[in-house]
């Protein structure tokens, strides 16, 4: 099952329910369903960003919210400035990227350890949210667009064609940039992931020092991991609030950042595949707590990371993974056995 | 003159209140090195604490200074026994857990005391300063802050608990041989660990109001304040509240509190990438 998870095929298999689902979903389902999948997928690359720079890069970060949020405000601010969407799009995945690649200076090559990280990450999270809750006055605007503190921007102008202001972004268009750029950034990733330079990320997770003794820069690589998730991030943050029309502090907050790790946890650590399943069904849990109003969501999404974190630390997707692997390994299979332990062991990581 | 007097009195009380509210994190985090990200919900339930034994008649310093201490360390004990002792060593598992645990402490006080803010009035009234009015209770943290580090010095240096617990720390095996049973030790040290937490959650409920979520306003702050102080409990807590606390009532008071707070966490920011060991992990080194 791992040998399977880190194939080739798995990636096939995964892009081509994907594009199965771009093309028939909206036949399918009807509009205001087709909206909901679309913040799930948005919400999805969020959950992809984190599941790559922990899952793979091994750096738990607090905050990637922060980019997130980032990526939101950027694109808000520039397009209400600019008009056309082409720059804030670009600007949305750029401005994130610069201060992530910043704070990963800070922390990378500062040496701050696992815990620090945690910290510092989350400590940016909760700045980010305490600055711009503090902008409600008219005082604070950049360019045109107010910045609105605890109200958030609202009515951001939607995407448009390149040149053509006047030609939005429809709903069925939004799903299918959602779901085509999850499909492009997760095709992305797994290219990344089986080159020379992915089998070196994944090395530095495994044993910083030892990657380091054969001549690679931990800091380097890990700056490249955390950037590149600080732009998916962004351009996240970019769809979301096209998605809505609307961004609020609390892209930046605790309860944010806390969902997308659970996310992850729930999904499953070391697979790019995992956080998207978690992703998806966290936020139909949450809506449907939401709707029923019998419990408290907190308490349920709570209960859930510590169940998660004492009962099963591998997440959904490893676990069944492993489940139909020890399936499989009842039929009597010699040859493979005896040949895939090391290869089973050094590609668990990958999928 | 006056206004130097309030300043000063003023940048006191914000040290004193990081020493109070980061007191609790810092012996589980420097003892146990378990990262507690419930502490800010731990200070929330001994506000609960203290509020629901005011409404059952118990005076009000009762409330503070024994109910809340008493029902968040036993609350402590049981948590620590359910979920973090699964946990000891694996430090990431232990803040993702703690995590869950807040949100899970959040949402069921939610849901039975319902998202609304319960005021205790600021108790002992105020006096003046020239043209300024001063409460006395700001005088009574500080006070408090200066007992609680005495306090905590005086434990762990001087009683045989304390002996017991640094051994412990040190080198579990040693003291499992010698007889002691780690594994009570470190359920102790977390309900020490969580009652400070939950004396500091009553100590600040008539100043801020209690809310279910009001963990969260803390937990960054008492993060900085820990980590940043470094090895040493003792030395790192007061020097790194004494640096943050008084950076922060400074900035506050030249722009804004939200300013102060931003200026806080951006000081630890830069002190980390500089002091990556913390306060005591280059200075006051070998102290407690």
């Amino acid at each position: 099952m791992a040998r399977f998870a880190a194939s080739w095929k798995s990636a096939v298999l995964c892009i081509a329910v994907g594009v199965l689902l771009l093309i028939f979903l909206p036949s399918v389902i009807d509009d205001f369903t087709l909206i909901q999948v679309t913040i799930y997928l948005v919400m999805s690359m969020l959950a992809v960003s984190l599941g790559f720079i922990w899952g793979f890069g091994g750096i738990l970060c607090f905050g990637q919210a922060a980019f997130f949020g980032l990526g939101a405000y950027t694109y808000a601010i520039s397009v209400v400035n600019i008009g056309d969407s082409s720059v804030p799009f670009l600007l949305s995945i750029v401005v994130p990227a610069v201060f992530a690649a910043l704070l990963g200076y800070v922390i990378f090559y500062g040496r701050l350890s696992d815990v620090y990280m945690g910290v510092i990450t989350l400590t940016v999270t909760l700045i980010l949210f305490n600055l711009v809750n503090s902008t409600a006055g008219p005082e604070w605007k950049i360019g045109n667009a107010p910045l609105g503190g605890f109200n958030g921007i609202p009515a951001i102008p939607p995407l448009n064609w390149p040149g053509n202001i006047d030609e939005t972004i429809t709903p069925r268009g939004m799903f299918n940039l959602s779901l085509g750029l999850l499909i492009v950034v997760y095709a992305g990733l797994r290219a990344l992931i089986s080159s020379r330079i992915g089998h070196v990320i994944v090395a530095i997770k495994e044993n910083e020092q030892r990657a380091q003794l054969l001549g690679y820069d931990p800091r380097a690589y890990k700056l490249f991991v955390f950037t590149l998730g600080g732009a998916i991030a962004g351009l996240a943050g970019c769809l979301f609030a096209n998605w809505g029309s609307f961004t609020s502090p609390t892209v930046f907050g605790l309860a944010q950042s806390a969902q997308i790790i659970i996310w992850v946890i729930v999904g499953g650590l070391g697979t790019l595949v995992g956080p998207v399943v978690g992703c998806m069904l966290i936020q139909w849990l949450t809506t449907q707590i939401g709707t029923q109003q019998t419990f408290n969501s907190n308490l349920v999404l709570g209960a859930i990371l510590v169940l998660f974190v004492l009962l099963v630390p591998k997440g959904l997707v490893p676990s069944i993974g492993l489940l139909l692997g020890r399936v499989g390994l009842r039929r009597p299979r010699p040859e493979r056995r005896s040949g895939a332990k090391p290869a089973a062991l050094a590609e668990e990581h990958q999928a | 003159m006056d206004l130097a007097v309030i300043v000063i009195i003023q940048v006191l009380y914000g040290i004193a209140t990081l020493v109070i509210v980061s007191a609790g994190l810092a012996v589980i985090f420097g003892m146990m090195k378990v990262i507690n990200l419930a502490h800010g919900e731990f200070m929330m339930l001994g506000a609960y604490a203290t509020l629901g034994a005011l409404k059952l008649g118990i005076n009000l310093w009762v409330a503070i200074f024994v109910a809340a201490p008493l029902v968040v360390g036993l609350i402590g004990v049981v948590l620590e026994r359910l979920v973090i002792r699964r946990l000891y060593g694996r430090m990431i598992d232990t803040m993702l857990a703690t995590w869950g645990l807040s949100l899970l402490l959040v949402g069921i006080v939610t849901s039975v005391f319902g998202n609304t803010t319960a005021g205790i009035s600021t108790p002992l009234g105020s006096f003046t300063v020239g043209a300024y009015s001063v409460s006395v209770y700001t005088l009574l943290i500080i006070a408090v802050a200066v007992a609680l580090g005495l306090a905590l010095r005086a434990v762990l240096l001087k009683t045989q608990l304390g002996l017991i617990a640094r051994g412990t720390m040190q080198n579990p095996a040693m003291a499992d041989a010698l007889g002691i049973s780690p594994s009570r030790v470190y359920m102790v040290t977390f309900a020490v660990g969580a009652a400070l937490s939950g004396l500091a959650g009553g100590l600040l409920a008539p100043l801020t109001g209690v809310v279910p979520t009001m963990g969260g306003a803390f937990i960054a702050k008492t993060f900085i304040t820990v980590i940043g102080g470094g090895p040493a409990i003792l030395a790192g807590l007061v020097g790194a509240s004494t640096f943050f606390g008084a950076i922060n009532q400074i900035a506050a008071f030249l722009t804004t509190p939200v300013f102060g707070e931003v200026a806080l966490l951006l000081a630890a920011i830069v002190m980390l990438r500089l002091l990556p060991q913390g306060i005591t992990g280059r200075f006051f080194k070998g102290s407690m």
